[in-house]
């Protein structure tokens, strides 16, 4: 065989269940990163279980319900644009892509509302009316602040992949014989939804 | 077969087939495992240099009491960079993912590794990484001054460059990352038609075991340290006492990676050992399932003891206690591979070349540096010597003379296979000697100083301790002349050495089935395995 021949059939194998396996591990990583900061979160509410409490009523259970509602239907729409390609279907599946990139914005345009009116209350992390504040107000707000920006840092990450795969469906780089890309894109977006039904309640439910 | 008859028919090595691309392209975007293992090698060579001037640097000042050649904020800088450098740059990456790279996929019979584009994007994170760390020297406002711990409320306060410090470890985090996933998917899915579990080379079970902890310990320092970087810019206050933050939470997160992390460091090391020494004992390694699994037990136990580094710092007595006994745990499986090693040689043909010389090394360094890490596992000597030199020394012992003597080991075992040429052996035994020597008058005397109460991290000392610290301060003069003689005998021999042929060492595992140095493609026909890897008559 020459040279070239040898990198072609290097370039055209594929292992599904490696691809699978590498994703999974990711995201194990992905959940001991959130780890290190429920760990915190536990460290700081056992400290401070009152201060907690009385914090969590200050946040809208409203918008977090509804975004919670849009995140889980975006797993939906995830889902069904993983089958719809599965099946051939790549237009519904492009249609079923798009709809879970809007969900994701809209996600992260009520939080970024969300987030807009507490710091136009003066309530962010470091502000002079926040460390006027009792220390475990301080340590709730730090917490509700990082660990809801770094998961809207992932929605934001996921968007950004989901645009890439309504790239790589169009082209056709991806279709129903080879769609291990979009189903661990799909793995991704699953994961970061169920870091948001921890994250609810542990903020805004726990009052 | 002849190796010149082989190469023939394969055409060319894997230097001379680069693809489609020409010159530094061919190498900076190579998906070539081995390429890769080279590229990583030439860079952890440059970050090695950089840590280990750093340490010369401190033994100097340190050669009288008193201000010698730095101020103490400068001294501060240089262990914090010496520190940052060789853990996060050479010695966690190191063994790895240089020999690990090269080494993985062709003795578990593979063509590469599971995600060959990941792993090129590992080595630019890791050069990203390496050099955003040594840019934090001349950045911002003055290089890192707090050890390479960044032990908060300090580094959440001080004015020193800290912030592009921790960046570029969190870079370095993700690099190790995704070699450890690629790691553990490649020995999954990509070992040749009948290499079971058990007839892996035990090289490739270290790699295994230290790719988990990479995969399961890594993620934690990642947000720890982002945690930092965001303490910095925005003043949250999770470990600022002032808001009600613990600063002792930190340094929870923290060990609870970088206590594992040793275990990335030490166990790819034990691997490397248990390789080279069925070659030169030519005799079957003892104990294989053994020295297997207390790899995977060492890296399982090593995740529960991170307390050990705290003992002093105020937790509670019954926790001090647990993690006092979980510590002296690890001596167990570590005592199972030293003694496996003695009697995999006991009863050997020895033949007593440079791997070898390093690898008996290696084992007497490691006994002295696993048997003082009891004395600090104890708890009421841990108080004693708990930041003097004698945890210096111990570390040292460790890491210098157990990992970086198992991976000079390596590298002159299989330089052979990676250069297809010989290093001179009358050179590289002299290096190993001043090497030896070198080290044990460098760190032996910390011992004796840090049992007398020389503290660490300072940049003078009092008068009583100045004869040993001057040993000290010779001893790294003639460590580095080893160095320098080592890297001068391999750099040349590249080029200059004799040509090795594919097995100069007879050894039994499947790299050395294939031309010195390998073609592109590894193998011309995936090998079929039949037996366990260290099989001599």
């Amino acid at each position: 065989m020459t040279e070239e021949t040898l990198h072609k059939t290097a370039e055209v194998h594929r292992d599904y269940t490696g691809s699978k396996m590498g994703m999974w591990l990711f995201l194990f990583t992905e959940m001991l990163l959130f780890g290190g900061m429920f760990i915190l979160y536990a460290v700081y509410r056992f400290k401070h279980p009152e201060e907690f409490h009385t914090s969590a009523q200050d946040l809208d259970t409203t918008i977090g319900a509804i975004n919670t509602l849009i995140l889980l239907t975006s797993s939906l729409t995830m889902a069904l644009s993983i089958l719809a390609l599965q099946k051939g279907k790549k237009r519904l599946s492009l249609v079923f892509q798009v709809l879970t990139i809007l969900m994701g914005a809209a996600f992260l345009g009520n939080k970024s509302l969300e987030w807009g009116a507490k710091f136009h209350h003066g309530m962010y992390p470091n502000s002079a009316y926040l460390l006027t504040k009792s220390s475990g107000e301080i340590l709730f707000y730090g917490l509700y602040f990082v660990m809801t920006g770094i998961h809207g840092l992932h929605v934001l990450i996921g968007i950004g992949v989901l645009l890439f795969m309504v790239l790589f469906t169009m082209r056709g780089s991806i279709d129903s014989t080879n769609f291990v890309k979009l189903e661990n894109s799909g793995l991704y977006w699953h994961f970061v939804d169920i870091v948001w039904v921890y994250l609810f309640p542990l903020f805004y439910l726990i009052t | 077969m002849g190796e010149n008859s082989e190469s023939a028919m394969q055409g060319k090595n894997f230097y001379e087939s680069g693809g489609t691309r020409k010159g530094i392209l061919s190498w900076i975007f190579t998906t070539d495992h081995k390429r890769i293992g080279m590229l990583y090698l030439a860079s952890l060579f440059i970050f090695f240099t950089a840590g280990a001037s750093f340490g010369l640097l401190m033994r100097l000042e340190l050669i009288a009491p008193g201000k010698t050649i730095v101020t103490a904020s400068t001294y501060n800088s240089f262990f914090t960079l010496h520190g940052v450098i060789m853990i996060f740059l050479f010695i966690i990456p190191g063994i790895p993912v240089s020999l690990g790279n090269f080494f993985l996929p062709l003795q578990i019979g593979a063509r590469d590794v599971a995600f060959p584009r990941i792993n090129l994007f590992s080595w630019w994170l890791y050069m990203t990484g390496g050099i955003l760390a040594l840019l934090s020297l001349f950045t911002g406002d003055g290089p890192p001054d707090t050890g390479w711990t960044f032990y908060a409320p300090y580094s959440i306060r001080t004015g020193t460059n800290v912030s592009l410090a921790v960046f570029a470890a969190f870079i370095l985090g993700f690099s190790s990352i995704l070699t450890g996933l690629n790691f553990v998917t490649t020995v999954h899915r990509l070992r040749a038609p009948g290499m079971s579990w058990f007839r892996m080379p035990l090289f490739v079970w270290s790699l295994y075991a230290t790719a988990w902890v990479q995969v399961l310990a890594t993620p934690i320092l990642g947000i720890t340290l982002l945690l930092i970087i965001i303490e910095r810019f925005f003043g949250v206050g999770f470990f600022d006492p002032s808001k009600g933050g613990d600063p002792i939470l930190y340094q929870h997160l923290f060990w609870i990676y970088s206590h594992p992390a040793v275990y990335i460091m030490i166990v790819p090391a034990m691997g490397v050992v248990t390789e080279i020494i069925p070659v030169f004992a030519r005799r079957t390694v003892f104990g294989y399932k053994a020295i297997a699994f207390s790899s995977l037990g060492i890296a399982a136990v090593g995740f529960f003891v991170w307390g050990h580094h705290m003992f002093t710092s105020g937790i509670s007595d019954t926790s001090k206690a647990i993690f006092s006994l979980l510590t002296f745990l690890v001596a167990i499986p570590s005592g199972i591979k030293v003694f496996n090693w003695v009697a995999s040689l006991y009863r050997g043909s020895i033949k007593v070349d440079t791997p070898l010389l390093f690898v008996i090394s290696f084992v007497f360094l490691f006994c002295i540096g696993g048997l003082t890490g009891l004395i600090n596992g104890t708890l009421a000597t841990n108080i004693h010597i708990h930041g003097t030199h004698f945890i210096v020394a111990h570390f040292h012992y460790v890491m210098f003379g157990g990992t970086a003597f198992a991976f000079f080991a390596g590298l002159h075992y299989w330089f052979p296979k990676m250069c297809g040429r010989m290093y001179s052996e009358a050179r590289a035994k002299t290096a190993w000697f001043f090497l030896f020597i070198g080290f044990n008058i460098l760190y032996f005397p910390m011992f004796i100083v840090g049992w007398q109460g020389m503290p660490r991290r300072y940049y003078d000392y009092l008068p009583m301790f100045h004869t040993l610290n001057l040993i000290s301060t010779i001893g790294s003069w003639i460590l580095a002349a080893g160095l320098i003689l080592m890297f001068v005998n391999l750099i040349r021999s590249i080029t200059k050495g004799e040509k090795a042929g594919s097995n100069p060492w007879k050894g039994t595992t499947l790299e050395w089935t294939v031309p010195s140095p390998p073609p592109a493609e590894n193998f011309d026909e995936i090998p079929v395995v039949t037996h366990g890897p260290y099989t001599y008559e």
